[in-house]
């Protein structure tokens, strides 16, 4: 196991040394102490490295992970797992807001709260926050399933498409388009899976579900002769 | 951008320590603010009945011990003063206003920066070290202080258009974001005899608090007030006499966070600004709420 001090590399240091394993693995374990709330952290991993974070780390935590699984031993700031492809990133502290934008795959698990616009234009990746999510949570949401142990904020799934949000507190409010719909077995086993993998202890009979109505322009293929 | 930051002691034992303890967190958020740089510290406290104004001149060679016998003369009280750098710290019990009457009239090439009883706010153009080192602040003492490093967007950088503004006695505000309604409001508010020396969006969001709080508001109905009026992105802090204020606007596209321990509470736009504190990896650490007001005061 390979430990990098923050408080004496940089980042890019950091960062270079990980990317370099893409090419030639010879070190799969990785511990980065002193982060310090540095931004950029483990970003653009390319290979299935296993690193541990011991701190807090700053904006664009684990960004654009691919393979990778990442453990946050704290609270990070803006977007963490933005852009995530693949591989597995888990925050022990609360996000800031943006978690887990735009990813095409893997899975954030945030053990505590998420800021707002958690799974914002999510297009693929799986989240689980055991706490709550801030709002605006999952607007434009493509693909992917957002699971809230919590309370969900304002305007929750605005503009959805196909993401599948399961919510277990209260839902302050929900967005345009986003809807209640039924809980049916095959939803039931999705969401215990997800617990699984997320390592979360939940019945997920207690769990609702949120999805989109399909009603806004996109969806009407009447709209389609205006191109 | 811009970053803001700010540190209140709740164990008196660490005044002594303030500036050192807060320059750093300054100096972090330099790269979202390398434009200016300023702060507001609060501590030294004349009596009541006395008051202390913090003045700025363009020139750090300026004759001020012409411009307090000036003043003495004037006001026929005594003036206690010291200088720091280009701006000058003046004691008096001569009422606030008569002050500044007779500044206005012996020396109006000089900004009075704040007035009160423990408010001293220095702030000026350059990178922020070049600002913090110009007024040592890491030798200062206070029980609490606030602090902002600007990236301009909405006018000019001059030292009137950087932070903190003053919005009345021991009163001051910092603002990370942007109002897209500042040139009506500034109107409104003109009409209501606030002056303004900029264009800057901040300075109305400043006159607007002054306004309300002339208007016997209390700082939570000024802040709410705010929330209606002021249309934008916004991350306050607001420095009072006994302590500080934090909202965010609605939306919450501005970065805020805070942290505290027994000994402290801190704030800033984010989280590398508290990695040099002490006992800050057992700190409770979180991000306050859009539209909701936090206030730490001590009574």
């Amino acid at each position: 196991m390979k430990t990098i001090d923050l408080s004496a590399a940089t980042v890019r240091d950091l960062n270079q040394a990980l990317h370099d394993q893409a090419k030639q693995l010879t070190e799969r374990e990785w511990t980065v102490a002193h982060p310090d709330g540095k931004h950029n952290i483990a970003a653009g991993i390319d290979e299935a490295l296993k690193i541990d974070i011991h701190g807090h780390a700053g904006y664009y935590c684990a960004g654009m992970n691919k393979k990778a699984d990442i453990t946050i031993h704290g609270n990070v700031g803006v977007g963490v797992a933005e852009n995530m492809m693949s591989g597995a990133v888990r925050v022990k502290g609360s996000a800031s807001q943006s978690a887990g934008a735009t990813a095409h795959g893997g899975l954030l698990v945030i053990e505590g709260d998420a800021g707002a616009r958690c799974g914002i234009s999510m297009k693929g990746i799986d989240i689980v926050v055991q706490g709550n999510a801030g709002h605006m949570s999952c607007f434009l949401g493509q693909a992917g399933r957002l699971v809230i142990c919590g309370d969900a904020g304002e305007n929750l799934g605005d503009s959805l498409y196909e993401v599948r949000i399961y919510v277990k507190g209260a839902v302050k409010s929900l967005g345009s388009d986003c809807i209640e719909k039924e809980m049916r077995p095959e939803h039931l086993q999705e969401l215990a899976e997800l617990l699984a993998r997320a390592g979360v202890r939940e019945d997920p009979k207690h769990f609702r579900r949120y999805g989109s109505a399909r009603q806004l322009y996109n969806f009407k293929v009447d709209n389609a002769h205006a191109y | 951008m811009c970053g803001i930051v700010g540190l209140y002691l709740k164990n008196k034992a660490l005044e002594p320590q303030l500036g050192r303890l807060f320059e750093p967190m300054l100096l972090s958020m330099t790269d979202r603010g390398p434009d200016s740089a300023g702060f507001a510290i609060y501590g030294d406290e004349v009596p009541e009945g006395a008051v202390k104004l913090t003045l700025q001149a363009h020139d750090a060679a300026y004759d001020w011990e012409s411009l307090v016998a000036a003043l003495e003369k004037k006001l026929g009280q005594t003036v206690g003063w010291f200088r720091n750098a280009t701006a000058a710290v003046l004691k008096t019990e001569a009422p606030e206003a008569a002050v500044r009457a007779a500044l206005a009239e012996i020396a109006p090439d000089i900004h009075v920066m704040s007035a009160g009883r423990s408010i001293e706010i220095l702030k000026g153009i350059g990178l922020p070290t070049e600002v913090t080192e110009r007024f040592t602040l890491s030798r200062m003492q206070g029980s609490h202080i606030i602090g902002h490093t600007r990236m301009a967007t909405e006018s000019a950088v001059t030292m009137a258009g950087s932070h903190p503004f003053s919005t009345g006695a021991d009163l001051c505000l910092v603002h990370n974001g942007s109002l897209s309604n500042h040139a009506l409001l500034r109107q409104d508010l003109q009409r209501e005899g606030i002056v303004f020396e900029t264009e800057n969006d901040s300075e109305v969001a400043a006159g607007y608090l002054t306004w309300r709080l002339g208007q016997g508001d209390s700082l939570a109905e000024a802040v709410n007030g705010a929330l209606e009026d002021l249309d934008g992105f916004f991350t306050f802090a607001i420095g009072t006499r006994d302590g500080f204020a934090v909202i965010r606007d609605p939306i919450a596209c501005k970065p805020a966070v805070l942290a505290e321990t027994d000994d402290y509470v801190a704030m800033a736009s984010e989280y590398r600004a508290f990695a040099t504190l002490p006992g800050i990896e057992n700190a409770k650490v979180w991000e306050p709420e859009p539209a909701t007001l936090y206030i730490w005061e001590r009574h």
